[in-house]
């Protein structure tokens, strides 16, 4: 403690580490973030509705964004193959409707349904990207794409027939959109909810969020999630303390994409709509750019980053609206979503990290 | 355990090698008369889409012979095309010298943009195609910033056809009707109903005979010996970084005319959309070619282009009438173009592994000798 008076000039040092610990990108987008809410009252924006927007997008959007963490800590660099996983949650949700699920019941049947999918396709996927090491983040991008616009042709050919999913007229082939209202809507959200004003909580889908990362936590943390670590810091050192370096990527992977099927249902719930067919094209950034902006890199990640990252892109991503309409009546925030979404992916990825090839 | 290649199995590799524009002629062949179409329309829809597309796909090869794979920052010339047409357009210039003045203006915004992706890929070696397809992205947000909001507030815009009604900001849409078509109906030929832009071709035509030039120069060849070993030809002399950084540029600057010949084609331009797709459709067209990620020819770009448009008119009516639903094949054709790219991204890898493997064997294999004859 007397060393916190004694070493009063090193406090430049401590903001010099801070900063290099945090990296100029992220200083920037979270002084935007605070600039955002300092200006939201004085523009006329109502504040306490903002952060309940603001936690409301969290709660949405934090399990796609925590199944990232797997694959980057086993050394497959960021998942942008996660619409796969999401299209696993899209068929255990319509699966669980098209069974006549309804209620609370319908989301756990969607949990149960979209499981297998997720293991299937993630097995597969896992086995692909251990067959091309080393270039998995672009080939993880274009199997996302070719499968999302399969599932388009799939979603119109399957045999759905429940009536207020399909297309009236026709009465085949999925809508685009499917409301969730009697199913399960709002389902986790409303769960204990808390109401203080114009600030709501929602406890449950945040609970939710809580467990899941604290069982990610709890996983790194066992043997199995060293050795994963360890595969993914250094696979030749894994390899010769007898890890089997590929079971370990493939387990990362199939964590990563039962996750993402989790994570567009828990988004479903606080949305209030399944979005098929085009929608999972461009989820993947999102998330990506969410975890790196919490101060992962391509080859690390820790659950705290995951936490702050989402904060900080859907703070910025939902208040801009708001604040910029009110003040400059010009609603640039989806280009400046773009410039800083992507903006800090480039960023991750010019920085420099050891070529690792197993 | 070292594994001779029988003739049997260099077939197989031949197969395997060209199985992309292999399976393109089989689904074009069970197409065609699934569809219906009189062979005169097809003849005219393909050439109408060379003319259109073959530029725009010729930016793609100088970057792949450098070894930084698929270009897919290729968007960043075609929005400066588009960024010079928007000026140009504005300044009611039209006709071919309209065309020849974009494509003027066009060079420096490409250069200053390909130079920033150059530096960027530089930084992030061994991930190019990712950070490229990223940097598309990006350039993107702020094309649309500068546009959307700062063309006609800070940068004058004279002409409010093309502004939209509140002032300031492009229209979605941008009509080059004065411009439609001019370079492609000079010399044009029309033979039974089907049209030959002989200027364009004759364009193109020179651009392929500038490529094959530039392969022999000392550029060009430094070019390929980066392409190959970075670390040898850096150690033969050869400026990597700036090698690199100037490949790119040329494609961007490539790119930029090609979108300008394309859009003239096409006679309108969808001032946010019209860049978007452009590079997933070339890429996906060379490679329907046969091209791969480290080697593509002026043959596999004719050969994909034809193809992959080919299957491009076919689809929809195909699949309408195979399944009775057209937006099947509009899902189709989008769902070819991202799997043709997907699967040659795992071949091109698997195959990287595979030498990588075959010369660990061969070291092996050397050094086993060495110490049996040392023994």
């Amino acid at each position: 403690m007397s060393e916190m008076t004694s070493t009063r000039p090193s406090l430049g040092d401590r903001l010099r580490n801070l900063y290099f610990s945090f990296g100029l990108p992220r200083l920037i987008i979270a002084g935007m973030l605070v600039a955002l809410l300092i200006a939201a009252p004085l523009v006329g924006a109502n504040f306490w509705m903002q952060i309940t927007n603001v936690i409301n997008r969290f709660s949405w959007n934090g399990v796609l964004v925590l199944a990232m963490v797997p694959m980057v800590h086993s050394g497959c660099g960021l998942n942008f193959g996660l619409p796969l996983g999401i299209i696993s949650g899209l068929l255990g949700s319509t699966l669980s409707l098209e069974l006549g699920f309804t209620g609370p019941m319908s989301f756990l049947m969607a949990i149960v349904l979209s499981t297998p999918f997720a293991l299937i396709l993630g097995a597969g996927y896992g086995w692909l990207l251990n067959k091309i090491k080393g270039g998995e983040m672009m080939i993880a991008t274009y199997v996302g794409f070719s499968s999302v616009s399969f599932m388009c042709m799939m979603w119109l050919l399957l045999p759905y027939h429940k009536p207020d999913m399909v297309w009236g007229y026709a009465g085949t082939g999925l809508r685009t959109t499917i409301s969730l209202e009697g199913y399960y809507d709002q389902v986790l959200a409303k769960f204990l909810q808390i109401r203080i004003g114009d600030l709501v909580i929602p406890t449950g889908s945040l609970l939710f969020f809580a467990l899941l990362a604290f069982l990610m936590w709890a996983f790194l943390h066992t043997k199995t999630g060293t050795a994963m670590t360890a595969v993914g810091s250094n696979p030749t050192f894994a390899r010769a303390a007898g890890i089997n370096v590929d079971k370990m990527r493939m387990l990362s992977v199939v964590m990563s994409t039962w996750l993402a099927a989790i994570g567009i249902l828990v988004y479903q719930q606080g949305f209030g709509f399944i979005q098929l067919y085009m929608a999972p094209f461009n989820m993947a950034l999102p998330a990506v750019s969410a975890i790196l902006i919490g101060g992962a890199t391509v080859n690390k990640a820790s659950i705290m980053n995951v936490v702050i990252g989402t904060i900080l892109f859907q703070g910025i991503v939902t208040m801009t609206p708001t604040v910029m309409n009110n003040a400059i009546h010009m609603d640039i925030s989806e280009v400046l979503r773009m410039v800083v979404s992507n903006g800090m992916i480039l960023y991750a990825l010019t920085r420099k990290t050891e070529v690792r090839r197993a | 355990m070292s594994k001779r290649p029988s003739s049997g199995r260099k077939a197989l590799s031949f197969l395997g090698a060209n199985s992309v524009p292999i399976m393109f002629i089989l689904i074009v062949g069970i197409c065609i008369p699934l569809s219906g179409f009189s062979p005169a329309f097809l003849l005219n829809e393909i050439i109408t889409r060379m003319g259109r597309n073959i530029f725009l796909i010729l930016s793609l090869l100088i970057p792949i012979m450098a070894g930084m794979g698929l270009n897919f920052g290729m968007t960043l010339g075609a929005m400066a095309g588009e960024i010079a047409l928007i000026f140009v357009s504005d300044w009611q210039i039209w006709g071919i010298p309209g065309i020849i003045l974009a494509m003027i203006l066009s060079i420096p915004i490409s250069v200053v943009l390909g130079i920033m992706c150059g530096k960027i890929l530089n930084a992030s070696r061994g991930r190019e195609m990712i950070t490229s397809y990223i940097i598309s992205f990006f350039t993107n947000g702020v094309y649309q910033l500068l546009v959307l909001y700062m063309m006609g507030s800070i940068i004058p815009i004279i002409h409010s056809s093309i502004k939209l009604p509140r002032g300031y900001g492009i229209r979605q849409t941008v009509g080059l009707l004065n411009m439609r078509q001019s370079l492609d109906n000079v010399l044009a030929l029309k033979i039974g109903g089907v049209k030959i832009p002989i200027m364009t071709f004759i364009v193109i035509a020179v651009m392929c005979l500038v490529i094959i030039w530039f392969r022999r120069t000392k550029l060009g060849q430094d070019m390929r010996a980066v392409g190959q070993d970075m670390e040898v030809a850096r150690d033969a002399g050869i400026n990597v970084e700036r090698t690199r950084i100037i490949s790119i540029v040329i494609s961007t600057v490539l790119a930029g005319f090609g979108m300008i010949i394309y859009l003239q084609n096409m006679g309108d331009m969808a001032t946010y959309s019209a860049h978007s797709q452009i590079g997933m459709f070339c890429i996906a067209a060379l490679l329907v070619g046969g091209a791969s990620v480290d080697r593509a020819s002026i043959g596999n770009v004719f050969l994909g282009v034809v193809l992959f448009h080919l299957m491009f008119i076919l689809a929809p009516t195909a699949g309408a009438k195979i399944t009775g639903d057209t937006m099947i094949g509009e899902y189709f054709r989008v769902f070819i173009s991202y799997g043709v790219i997907t699967v040659a991204l795992i071949m091109y890898e698997t195959k990287k592994r595979k030498e990588k493997a075959g010369m660990g064997q061969l070291l092996e294999a050397a050094q086993r000798e060495e110490e049996s004859a040392h023994a």
